[in-house]
């Protein structure tokens, strides 16, 4: 059976193969708003009470970090694609083949992850040349495949949550407000803009709870190394939890969905 | 001239018709709109728990100028943003021909056939931002001030638009063209932020060069009186506005010629 789905990665990769040069684009304009974020704060921490938490080098590296989880596992297109194949009834065809619909397109996610995080390398591997007085490399050994853990864990969790919302276009037609309004949330609250533990205690530890710093900061943090036993545990355990908690929700929401489905014409 | 007006005011009827039959939908553009709002301020109020000013701006003035930018994108986008994103799609599959066969200019009829509602709302919402804001730092802008605010508020949108069409005009040299359209956003994320923070050639290129950094601080300098002289922000912001609409028109027509002679 995962014969069938390694097949689909491969068609995924020649799928995506012809978008190589908006890859390149993408990640080459994406350093104007980098270097942008790096003046605002460089201007924050000139000023004589700074941070406490982070110095420059600490913020920058804290950047390329959410830079780098970002590219390896954010979905970009996927809920668009999904969504439009169900309203244009495309997924007609998916539906007489013997496949599970979601590790298909769980499939087709990892190829295009796969490619744009290697189409991206020599403009990532730059800025990180670029950079490298402020980057740090991890003390420990263990921090590697901890990270490697976390931005898996930070991919399935992400891709469920497209995933699930993308479904909503059995239900309703233009499902593209709703995508905005998560990602809103998404953007802000997963560490996007800034890293979350500058908020207050109070709105942090409401945020422990929400799944978005499972989505970015929580790897971040941990190749940082900013994280010790105990909040990591805690940290893997609420990753684990709403990975699964999205995944059932994908599941369901398709099964339901497909039950309403009913093509045009067909 | 007159006629340009007279079609254009028939476009905008015919799009304000089309929107109005999605009334659900363009209540939650809305919620999205104020949702990023939100998480700007957030973002504002935790820069802030730490420092005092950034560059040489306080909080309610980086308020002020998250708002203006808002105005500025927003009105940008309502008249203009969907028409421009559509240039790839029109050339790569040859439905540009009709817009040629129009009896009017094509540089106007492609960046006019759409006009988004939500988006003017939108701006309304900027505008209260902005508006606040002004109250939270106790400044009252005469009437005259206001005026140039909304001048260069103008020009800003000339500058959105003059970026937008160039990325969307390179479709006839790239055919594959949809990452520029990133472009456009990740060029105008580093105008939010107060133009003294940057610096070296980073600061020169996108003031004189691509001039997003003065497409919303200028009218929030005029605005908040941080501008000794109001003249002495508009006039560069004038200059590099004209500068890029020419370079547009530039552009297009080396476009265009290249588009006829690859469909022949």
């Amino acid at each position: 059976m995962m014969a069938v789905y390694r097949r689909v990665f491969g068609i995924g990769l020649q799928d995506t193969f012809v978008y190589r040069w908006n890859f390149v684009l993408r990640s080459l304009f994406s350093v104007i708003p980098l270097i942008g974020t790096f003046f605002v704060w460089r201007s924050v921490c000139e000023q004589g009470a700074g941070l406490s938490e982070y110095n420059l080098s600490a913020i920058v590296f804290y950047f390329v970090a959410v830079m780098v989880v970002d590219n390896l596992a954010s979905p970009t297109e996927d809920e668009w694609r999904i969504a439009a194949e169900i309203r244009e009834g495309q997924i007609s065809a998916l539906l007489t083949k013997p496949i599970n619909h979601l590790a298909y397109r769980l499939s087709l996610f990892g190829a295009y992850r796969f490619l744009y995080s290697l189409v991206t390398l020599p403009v990532v591997g730059g800025i990180l040349w670029i950079l490298r007085e402020h980057l740090q490399l991890p003390q420990s050994a263990l921090t590697w495949p901890l990270f490697a853990l976390s931005v898996l864990g930070s991919a399935l969790l992400q891709f469920f949550i497209a995933y699930s919302l993308a479904m909503l276009a059995f239900w309703i037609l233009e499902v593209s407000t709703l995508i905005f309004i998560l990602y809103s949330f998404e953007y802000f609250l997963s560490g996007h803009v800034f890293p979350l533990d500058l908020l207050s205690p109070r709105l942090q530890a409401a945020l422990q709870w929400t799944p978005f710093p499972y989505e970015l900061f929580f790897p971040v943090q941990i190749l940082l190394e900013r994280l010790d036993p105990v909040a990591l545990q805690r940290g893997f355990c609420m990753q684990f939890f709403w990975v699964c908690m999205m995944g059932c929700t994908a599941r369901l929401l398709w099964m339901q969905g497909v039950r309403k489905y009913q093509a045009a014409g067909g | 001239m007159l006629r340009y007006l007279k079609i254009y005011a028939l476009l905008l009827r015919n799009s304000l018709i089309r929107e109005m039959s999605f009334k659900a939908n363009f209540l939650l553009w809305t919620v999205v709109e104020v949702l990023w709002f939100f998480g700007q301020v957030l973002f504002i109020d935790v820069l802030f728990s730490h420092i005092e000013t950034l560059g040489d701006w306080t909080k309610w003035q980086v308020v002020a100028l998250v708002g203006t930018h808002q105005v500025v994108a927003q009105i940008f986008q309502a008249f203009f943003y969907v028409n421009l994103t559509q240039i790839p799609e029109l050339v790569r599959t040859g439905k540009l021909d009709v817009y040629l066969t129009l009896p009017v200019d094509s540089q106007f009829a492609v960046s006019s056939k759409q006009f988004g509602v939500d988006n003017l709302v939108n701006t309304g919402i900027g505008l209260a931002i902005t508006a606040f804001s002004l109250s939270k730092l106790g400044v009252v802008p005469s009437v005259g001030r206001v005026a140039l605010y909304f001048f260069s508020v103008l020009l800003g949108v000339t500058i959105h638009y003059s970026v937008m069409f160039s990325l969307s005009t390179l479709c006839f040299w790239i055919i594959r063209a949809q990452g520029l359209i990133y472009g456009y956003f990740n060029l105008f994320n580093i105008g939010r932020y107060p133009d003294s923070v940057f610096r070296g050639a980073f600061k020169w290129i996108f003031t004189w060069v691509i001039p997003v950094i003065l497409v919303a601080n200028v009218p929030t300098r005029i605005l908040t009186g941080a501008l000794e002289h109001p003249w002495l922000g508009i006039a560069p912001l004038a200059l590099t506005s004209l500068l890029m609409l020419l370079f547009t028109r530039w552009l297009w027509l080396r476009g265009l010629a290249r588009y006829a002679s690859a469909s022949s």
